[in-house]
């Protein structure tokens, strides 16, 4: 009993086993959620972080330990958005062709998401800083913490509401875009990666190449609009 | 391949350097996907290069989320401080973005002639 106490001791506090956890969480979330033919409720994203959320909370592990070891799949989100320029550029053609559509699309876009996102939370009472924390959340992570920080925000609390978007539309998008009778991958595509990010991106490359193309355009010039846009609609608002 | 990892780090590391010396409120690895859009336009050689190491990770995007989205799992009770406004801004917000974003794309598109008669863009 000592003895496998002292090799627990070992394992909880390395890299190695939460590195393992976080791969075979998301092995067996990918599996749960390819019996389930991919439905948008059976996101594996979801699926695997309440796997994890879950043991950490039944080994009494902290969030800083858990990440000494996943950090080693965190870091590989930095080359994965470079390559979002790989499947772009094989659709070069195209995108060029949908340019105005795409531009019109991300202008209504990156509008509607900072607007109605501060207008429900100023209407429903939130205050300053939880606002323009709340202003980014369809841009990346670090952009809408930036964004966030400079604007009276919160960044932590951006962080947390970009993610949060992210499994909203990523869980919403196909049922929404089937209601709309949206059939073209490239606006269905481009509209994930813009109103919810990199989860929405993924999502979307789970659903169709074409739309993981578009979706990591709207991703990219979103991520754009936002940093424009917030600090120019402050200026006219006050 | 082993080149093709190389050139996907490179171009992070020189979207980061110009990120962090440009004071851009945009991230470096943005700024790779644009310099290396470019530079994958121009060269055949690097697109052969590069390719299946970005299908190897674009894959498994959505298992790159999950170290993060466990750190906001954590962070819950900060979204207690006033619960029904966040969730309903974010809930409101995203379907509102995800479907203006989707109808103008083909509104545009239909008026402009570029997609066929279902809906479908050529």
């Amino acid at each position: 009993m000592d003895g496998v106490f002292r090799l627990w001791v070992y394992l909880s506090a390395s890299p190695l086993l939460w590195l393992t956890v976080t791969l075979g969480a998301y092995a067996l979330a990918d599996r749960i959620a390819l019996a389930a033919r991919y439905a948008p409720i059976a996101n594996p994203v979801v699926i695997a972080v309440a796997l994890i959320a879950l043991l950490l909370h039944l080994t009494g592990t902290g969030y800083p330990t858990y990440f000494a070891g996943a950090q080693f799949v965190h870091f590989l989100l930095g080359p994965a958005t470079v390559a979002l320029a790989v499947p772009l550029v094989r659709e070069a053609a195209r995108v060029r062709r949908l340019i105005l559509p795409v531009l019109a699309a991300l202008l209504a876009g990156s509008l509607t998401a900072i607007v109605t996102a501060v207008g429900t939370g100023w209407a429903l009472g939130a205050d300053r800083a939880i606002l323009m924390s709340l202003a980014p959340k369809s841009a990346t992570t670090p952009i809408a913490m930036s964004i966030a920080s400079a604007n009276g925000g919160v960044p932590a609390l951006a962080a947390v509401f970009v993610v949060v978007t992210g499994v909203i539309g990523a869980m919403s998008v196909t049922p929404l875009m089937n209601r709309l009778g949206l059939k073209d991958y490239a606006a269905r595509g481009f509209a994930a990666g813009l109103a919810a990010g990199g989860i929405g991106t993924a999502r979307a490359f789970q659903v169709n190449p074409l739309a993981g193309t578009f979706a990591g355009l709207g991703l990219a010039l979103n991520g754009l609009a936002t940093a424009l846009l917030v600090p120019l609609l402050l200026t006219l608002w006050r | 391949m082993l080149l093709g990892l190389f050139s996907l780090l490179l171009f992070q590391l020189i979207g980061e350097t110009i990120a962090r010396g440009s004071g851009l409120p945009i991230p470096g690895p943005v700024i790779g996907f644009v310099l290396l859009a470019v530079a994958l336009a121009a060269s055949p050689g690097l697109r052969r290069e590069v390719d299946p190491v970005a299908a190897g990770l674009l894959r498994y995007l959505s298992l790159l989320f999950v170290p993060a989205a466990v750190g906001v799992i954590q962070q819950w009770g900060l979204l207690r401080v006033a619960a029904v406004p966040i969730v309903a801004a974010l809930l409101v917000s995203t379907w509102a973005a995800l479907i203006v974003t989707a109808l103008v794309f083909r509104f545009v598109s239909t008026r402009l002639g570029l997609s066929g008669p279902d809906g479908e863009a050529r």
